[in-house]
């Protein structure tokens, strides 16, 4: 036996697993409070207690962690053209874990400036222009950077042939010039710019956040949390060499303030001749809808999906559901104890993965030529993709979860929308994503073998 | 990065016509252009974008169908709008139905901005002649 602590420092809990690694089994699971004010090792020996309860005394021989407290990653991006430069540093940033409260697009100005000061992220993100492409804008923007202050590291991922200058323009700044997000017009090169995020981030904002103490303890603080979910997924569709994985897949976290949708999947068009148009995707992919949320972002549910839906799905009255909401919306840890409760939350979670699942997936679009029919595609195609992983506290503590995650399936009344047609329902009942994340970065045969084990299937959903 | 001069290229619209588009784009970066393809069904925010990042000296617009007065409308006050002021938009193809007098086709294409206009049949040579002056380019 080789036991193995897998722990996740989340905003409010601090979830443990423990595995046995020579096994490829989970030993059991536990959560408390994050003590991120005080001392974080204090929540992790409060989950820990809670998990020697069910496992009894265990000598762990590993222990590694991921980290989502005080606030997570949080980025800030700018490019130039919004669908471009701008959009491929906001998916660089979103795929390598972070919490992105804000892109620009063209040039920054001194207000932008001040505000990105003012909102304190943890790492910048500076790109713009192909190589040899426009420089004035990256220029503009680091010197609008230079000008500004703030401590926060700046990664300059933009137009090679600017990238120096930039550099110079920011010197005493901490700042890391890798490859560009935008190589060539229409290619996608996002992982040198994610892999020195991670590095920074393991570097310097684990320790910035307090989250050192708790490194003592154990063998790293590997990633943010998001990014273990990540790699989880990552494995989980592709397997390993010598293990096959259930192919591609789609994933959605709810949660109480973000929804986040995560694919492994090419997404390329199914319908011949048809046009692919707008950005390349990556194979993998990460989005987050930070206006998409069970308590704190509840609004923004209502508003896309639209309070008679909400009403009509779960069976309550528009001016109940309403009244509720604004409710939920300043109660953010009520739970669904009464039935009225559990069936809005329900409807709310369904809305919440639709709204989060349509905004992720790609469109296509009809064009009528006089030759008759053409199709033109943008962003993925998850039409065919037929496996649908789902988590967080709406769809796990309920038994309605079939019924819930079939919002992320296609819907005829938006037919252009490339959701999956049907898919095969996978549930983390017992929230071990996160932490089959960290533990693949070690043990991917075991991480995997669990994640088969563990996933709950919940059958087709259609 | 050389000192290539770079072009925009595509097809404008809801046109599919691939063909020419591709002996467009190796005739072009054979003749030592930059060259960014956009292919078909482009629309001209596509153009703009695509100008803007790689800070494009042209824009070469093909259409074949028969719509390109009607596609290529607005395209400069886009551009000036986008901050590609002065940037070179050539337009050819068939960028008109049927066999108008190409004089007032080209007319109708200088006013709304277009550098320059070609008729139907125009060889790939003769753009690339018409780019080389345009841009300077020696040889
Ligand atoms: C093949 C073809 C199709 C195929 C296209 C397949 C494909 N995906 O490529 C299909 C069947 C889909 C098709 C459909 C249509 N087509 Co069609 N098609 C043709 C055809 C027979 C050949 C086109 C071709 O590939 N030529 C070979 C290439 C090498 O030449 P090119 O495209 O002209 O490009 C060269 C030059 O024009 C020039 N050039 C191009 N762009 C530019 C730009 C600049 C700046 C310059 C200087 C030069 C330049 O350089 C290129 C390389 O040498 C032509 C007739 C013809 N013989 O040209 C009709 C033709 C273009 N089609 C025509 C029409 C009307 C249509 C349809 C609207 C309806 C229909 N009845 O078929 C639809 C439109 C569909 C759509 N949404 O686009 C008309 C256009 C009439 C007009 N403009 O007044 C043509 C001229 C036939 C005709 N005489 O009526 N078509």
């Amino acid at each position: 036996m080789k036991p193995i602590l897998l722990i996740d420092f989340g905003s409010t809990y601090t979830k443990v697993t423990a595995v046995d690694a020579d096994a490829a089994k989970l030993l059991g699971s536990a959560a408390a409070y994050t003590t991120v004010q005080t001392d974080i090792n204090d929540g992790l020996a409060n989950a820990v207690a809670l998990l020697s309860e069910q496992t009894g005394k265990l000598e762990f021989a590993e222990r590694y962690a991921c980290s989502s407290a005080a606030g997570g990653l949080r980025m800030i991006a700018s490019g130039l053209v919004p669908e471009l430069t701008a959009e491929a540093a906001k998916c660089a940033s979103l795929g390598a874990g972070a919490k992105v409260i804000k892109t620009y697009s063209f040039e920054l100005t001194e207000d932008d400036a001040a505000e990105i000061v003012s909102m304190k992220p943890d790492i910048f993100l500076l790109v713009g222009g192909t190589d040899g492409g426009n420089k004035a804008c990256i220029l503009n923007n680091a010197h609008m950077l230079a000008g500004a202050g703030g401590d926060f590291p700046i990664v300059i991922a933009g137009n090679r042939n600017a990238a120096r200058e930039c550099e110079h323009i920011l010197a005493g700044r901490e700042v890391y010039v890798c490859e560009n997000v935008m190589p060539k017009f229409g290619t996608l090169n996002i992982e040198p710019a994610q892999q020195k995020i991670r590095e920074i981030f393991l570097s310097r904002i684990v320790r910035a956040k307090g989250l050192t103490k708790a490194s003592e303890l154990i063998s790293g603080i590997l990633m943010p949390t998001p990014s273990a979910f990540l790699a989880a997924m990552q494995l989980l569709a592709d397997g390993t060499e010598s293990q096959s994985g259930i192919g591609e897949l789609i994933a959605v976290d709810v949660g109480g303030a973000t929804t986040d949708v995560y694919s492994i999947s090419a997404g390329m068009p199914d319908r011949p001749g048809t046009i692919i148009k707008g950005l390349p995707e990556p194979y993998v992919k990460r989005t987050v809808e930070g206006d998409v949320g069970m308590r704190y972002s509840i609004h923004g549910i209502v508003e896309a999906a639209g309070c008679e839906a909400i009403a009509a799905a779960s069976g309550i009255a528009p001016a109940r559901v309403q009244e509720l909401v604004d409710y939920l919306a300043t109660h953010t840890d009520m739970l669904p104890t009464t039935p009225e409760l559990a069936a809005l939350d329900e409807a709310l979670a369904g809305y919440a993965i639709r709204t989060a699942v349509t905004r992720h997936a790609g469109r296509i679009e009809e064009v009528y030529t006089m030759m008759g029919l053409a199709y033109a595609q943008t962003g993925k195609n998850l039409m065919n993709v037929e496996r649908l992983v789902v988590t967080g506290g709406s769809l796990i503590h309920t038994k309605n979860t079939r019924k819930i995650a079939s919002y992320a399936l296609y819907d005829p009344q938006d037919p252009t929308s490339l959701k999956p047609r049907k898919a095969e329902l996978l549930v983390d009942r017992k929230y071990i994503l996160a932490a089959m994340g960290l533990l693949s970065k070690y043990y991917p045969e075991a991480a995997l073998t669990i994640m088969k084990e563990e996933l709950e299937n919940n059958g087709l959903a259609e | 990065m050389s000192n290539k001069k770079t072009l925009v290229i595509g097809v404008i619209g809801a046109d599919v016509h691939a063909v020419g588009n591709k002996i467009l784009y190796h005739a072009f970066t054979d003749a030592g252009f930059e060259v960014i393809n956009l292919g078909v069904m482009v629309s001209q925010e596509e153009y703009i974008a695509a100008a803007i990042e790689s800070n494009a000296d042209a824009i070469v617009v093909s259409s074949l169908y028969g719509q390109g007065e009607l596609d290529c409308r607005g395209m400069r006050e886009k551009c000036d709008e986008a901050g590609l002021e002065g940037i070179l938009l050539y337009v050819g193809g068939n960028i008109v139905i049927g066999k108008q007098p190409f004089d007032e086709v080209e007319k109708r294409f200088k006013a709304m901005g277009f550098n320059r206009a070609f008729p139907p049949g125009t060889p790939p040579e003769t753009t690339i002649d018409a780019l080389k002056e345009d841009l300077h380019v020696e040889g």
